[in-house]
């Protein structure tokens, strides 16, 4: 995973409740066994009609080209676990999500994938909306000192430490996890016998 | 020291490393076609095993044909991901109930139907309605797909611990109301972000009172009020069901597990974050309106207008709601007309959800503007259903009687609604798009979606008892 640090970019505003993960990749796109390639499938059901065409859409934008942080009403990304949602956004070029609040899972796999969540009061949020109207707006989130600046306004944010640490030093999970091989198999050894076992 | 709730002991039983976040072992991983195949290149990209094949079960449910599938999957891109798992599982040594497999089926109806799924356990599986399996009193939650990776790897997640809310059903569910219709009511009171960042635990003596699989139903949709989970406490219903399942203990240690099991109830003095009060006895069947599967009415009322949200977020959603369902507020729900029926998914495919069904359309024909399937949850569930006649009542009617699958619940295979057509689903979301694009989804309790398909629109199901 690539590390995460500073990220300074524009902005696309997407002020819709409840997007879901529906919406960011639609099922048709979730055959494929690869890790990438998302990009230009994001919100496809927005951004084409039904002959495929494509509407008017950030994603066609010129102007939104280049941009890194996807600002989005409450409850972003709720609704089904896939995290080609968090890859399809990835893929477009957005680093972080700004958004009042986020469904629990899609979170988790943002901070899987390198995907930054950044959680700020509504209030807040709908500034940053109002400011990414315009595509050169500029703002600024800084994941050290959990800070987001974009002209005037200045607000800070919360994250896990953990996490936090291991988006800073883009570690894999499963490498820090194996460090403690001896508590996993201590515990494996006390499991209850009567739990089922699918294979002998 | 203060009591614990349900949440608290499983939680605390499966803590590897304390922390937070906690290191978790999952006792159970569920696999599919869809959400695993990047996880397991991972692994073989850094070279690493699947840790405990044996606490791994895959089956194929996601995308896979629900007629003719046994020559070849006709989409190339299906074919071959339902190809790579079958690999996967061979190499691993993981349990794989693949396509011909009599217990091939939904992730969420294979679990508990062969007994994987037990009280106290912790299971994990790349679907956001895992919280399906928290109907016996186990902790079970969706996953992302590098999170797959991680279990696969490792046998444990990273967890941070949730809230904690307590969903209250008091009173009786009421004649001819059914598990989804209280489930639906209880998430048009909560609403879609009600239950973000908590675990629900469905309390009271409505929910005591319901049947194994009417359980699983209220628990699968947990995810769409927006909780990471969704549980209810094991009592003698809940092992009453698991006795005797090929997976489930048996001798010795069936009676030990059993008093374990028991005291697994969430303590009389124990308290939760957070307390919502349904009344049962006040429900009547419901139907969803809009795009999200808080959106929803009682049979009864009218489509609702933007007007009546205060929430200006709320406002502008549902007016994209009413564009996208093609409604005009003011509309009585029993004036909608239907062109698809769909009784299926994870939600309500379990046999008992098929003989409402079948109770409502016996010696009755689906209307000739309404085209109707039912898609059984699991091959047992399809093999049990025509060992009772169902499938004769059903294609008497003039459904089609299909196999398993997870089918036009989201469409990935081609069980596909058309644009701007409306289906009765029994599915658990109503997502633009979710069944088709511009596909209209209602969300409706079996017996709703079968008289549906009868009258060819939405009628109170009540009056036809």
């Amino acid at each position: 995973m690539r590390p995460v640090n500073v990220i300074q970019g524009a902005m696309v505003p997407l002020p819709r409740a409840d997007v879901d993960t529906d919406q960011i990749i639609p099922k048709q796109f979730l055959t494929r066994i690869e890790r990438t390639g998302y990009g230009a499938f994001l919100f496809w059901n927005w951004a084409y009609d039904d002959d495929g065409n494509p509407v008017e859409f950030f994603t066609h934008d010129p102007a939104r080209r280049g941009a890194k942080v996807l600002v989005a009403g409450p409850n972003f990304g709720c609704g089904s676990s896939r995290e080609h949602a968090v890859w399809a956004i990835q893929d477009w070029g957005f680093e972080a999500v700004v958004a009042p609040s986020f469904g629990d899972i899609f979170r988790n796999n943002s901070y899987q994938s390198g995907l930054l969540p950044v959680e700020l009061p509504e209030e807040t949020v709908n500034r940053l909306i109002e400011a990414a109207a315009d595509p050169n707006t500029i703002v600024t989130i800084d994941l050290e000192t959990q800070t987001v600046r974009c002209g005037d306004l200045e607000a800070s944010f919360d994250i896990d430490p953990s996490v936090k640490d291991r988006l800073l030093k883009g570690l894999d999970a499963i490498g820090l996890t194996l460090e403690h091989e001896d508590a996993i198999e201590a515990y494996e050894a006390r499991r209850p016998e009567w739990l089922p076992r699918s294979v002998a | 020291m203060p009591g614990k709730t349900l949440f608290e002991k499983i939680w605390e039983r499966h803590v590897v490393v304390d922390g937070d976040p906690s290191l978790l072992f999952v006792d159970l991983h569920l696999v599919h076609e869809v959400t695993s195949p990047q996880a397991f290149a991972g692994l073989d990209f850094h070279g690493r095993k699947v840790r405990r094949p044996d606490l791994t079960v895959a089956t194929v449910d996601h995308a896979i044909p629900t007629v003719d599938r046994l020559v070849q999957i006709r989409d190339p891109q299906s074919r071959k991901q339902v190809e790579t798992l079958r690999a996967n599982c061979a190499k691993h040594g993981i349990l794989f109930f693949d396509i011909d497999d009599p217990r091939q089926g939904i992730v969420h109806v294979v679990g508990p139907e062969n007994g994987f799924t037990q009280p106290g356990m912790l299971i994990v599986c790349g679907d956001s309605h895992t919280s399906t399996h928290g109907a016996f009193g186990a902790l079970a939650f969706g996953i992302g797909t590098t999170e797959v990776e991680h279990v696969l790897a490792t046998q444990t997640l990273w967890q941070s611990k949730p809230k904690t809310m307590a969903i209250e059903v008091e009173g009786d569910l009421p004649l001819g109301v059914a598990a989804k219709d209280l489930i639906l009511g209880i998430l048009a009171q909560l609403g879609v972000r009600g239950g973000t960042g908590h675990v629900f635990e469905y309390r009271g003596e409505a929910i005591r009172k319901l049947s194994m699989e009417e359980r699983m139903t209220i628990c699968n949709m947990s995810i769409e009020g927006g909780a990471r989970a969704g549980m209810i406490a094991p009592d003698d219903t809940t092992f009453a069901y698991v006795e005797g399942r090929p997976f489930a203990p048996k001798g010795a240690a069936w009676e030990k597990a059993l008093d374990d099991w028991r005291s697994l109830a969430t303590d009389p003095d124990a308290t939760f974050d957070a307390v919502r009060h349904i009344d049962a006895a006040r429900l009547v069947p419901h139907v969803s309106w809009g795009i999200n599967p808080g959106q929803t009415v009682p049979v009864t009322s009218t489509v609702p207008s933007p007007d009546d949200f205060e929430d200006p977020m709320d406002r502008s959603s549902a007016e994209r709601a009413l564009e996208y369902m093609g409604l005009q507020p003011g509309t009585p729900i029993t004036d909608i007309p239907v062109q698809h029926v769909f009784i299926g998914s994870c939600t309500n495919s379990r046999i008992t959800d098929l003989r409402q069904a079948a109770r409502v359309v016996e010696g009755k024909k689906v209307s000739d503007r309404v085209s109707a399937v039912v898609v059984p949850g699991s091959m047992q569930v399809k093999a049990q259903a025509e060992a009772e006649g169902l499938d004769r009542i059903f294609e008497d009617a003039g459904f089609e009687w299909r196999d398993a699958g997870c089918s036009s619940c989201l469409a990935m295979n081609p069980d596909v609604i058309p644009s701007g057509e409306r289906c009765a689903s029994t599915s658990n979301r109503n997502y633009e798009g979710r069944q088709g694009r511009g596909a209209r989804t209602h969300l409706v309790s079996p017996a709703m979606a079968a008289a549906a398909a009868v009258a060819g629109h939405f009628v109170d199901v009540r009056e036809w008892a």
